[in-house]
């Protein structure tokens, strides 16, 4: 079975690798390379797998998975611009596809004792474009 | 490994009915989907494709994927009467079962014209027609 949170927050960001030109940056990011950065409401959906507690008939409780969330997605994240404040984004450009990693780094240790695996990480940067994210499984397409 | 999904929009209209069957087969089966003068939806679509990171940090070139799509489904279907003016529905009923094939076929013939390496793959095509009929079809399940 899985089972699925949903938190939001909101942040701001840009797309630009420092070793590369304006023009360069440009051409790879488009408007998302503006340097004075720019805002998303994102959305985040976390999916555990896993069978429910006979006794409890619960995966894992969501009020602890919004707990996990809350404290290590969104307080670090909500509000941020997230290369100026928000590590690895210092040095990691912080796209749909690596911000859905790193929130898989930051809340998979806190989820090792459930009885529910971490399935999958969603982000939507808007409701039209999101990033599921699964892990470092082998490649197979 | 990640998936990267694109949401796009397009209006079309389209008649329900099987050359193969009566008219009254067909008004039996698809109700007021045969209405002869035809009905529109505004349909969404869902492109989803899977890849590793390349040195920009994503798995998809966003910009990339919505040329393919502009060009292969936008351009041809939005605001158009698909049973009239798309080919392949002068022989096949364009249900949403059909256009969704119908739209993965386009996206993963001309893939290449735009994503060239071996990443990212096209992986699903996921079609709505109104918010309560969805239908999805896997670029592997198409010959």
């Amino acid at each position: 079975m899985v089972i699925t949170r949903r938190a939001e927050f909101s942040a701001s960001h840009m797309c630009r690798r420092p070793e590369l030109s304006e023009e360069e940056n440009r051409r790879l990011y488009g408007a998302a390379a503006n340097p004075h950065g720019h805002g998303h409401n994102y959305v985040l959906e976390v999916s555990l797998e896993g069978e429910p507690d006979p006794v409890t008939g619960m995966v894992l409780d969501l009020k602890e998975l919004k707990d996990i969330l809350t404290r290590q997605v969104i307080e670090p994240y909500d509000h941020r611009f997230l290369n100026y404040e928000v590590p690895p984004f210092d040095r990691v450009v912080p796209t749909t596809e690596n911000i859905a990693r790193d929130i898989w780094r930051r809340i998979e240790p806190h989820l090792s004792a459930s009885r529910g695996r971490l399935h999958s990480v969603r982000v939507y940067e808007t409701p039209d474009l999101y990033v599921d994210y699964s892990g470092e499984s082998p490649c197979s397409a | 490994m990640f998936r990267v999904t694109r949401r796009y929009r397009f209006a079309a209209s389209h008649r329900l009915h099987a050359p193969q069957l009566s008219d009254p087969e067909n008004r039996q089966l698809y109700g007021k989907c045969n209405n002869p003068y035809g009905h529109g939806h505004n349909y969404e679509v869902e492109v989803s494709a899977r890849g590793p990171l390349d040195g920009s940090g994503r798995a998809v070139d966003i910009g990339c994927l919505d040329e393919l799509v502009a060009q292969q489904v936008l351009a041809p279907f939005a605001h158009r009467n698909l049973n009239q003016e798309i080919d392949s529905f002068a022989r096949l009923v364009p249900t949403t079962e059909n256009l969704a094939v119908e739209i993965c076929r386009r996206l993963k013939d001309n893939w290449r014209t735009v994503f060239p390496g071996e990443w990212p793959k096209l992986e699903r095509v996921r079609i709505a027609e109104t918010a309560r009929n969805i239908f999805e079809v896997y670029a592997h399940d198409i010959a």
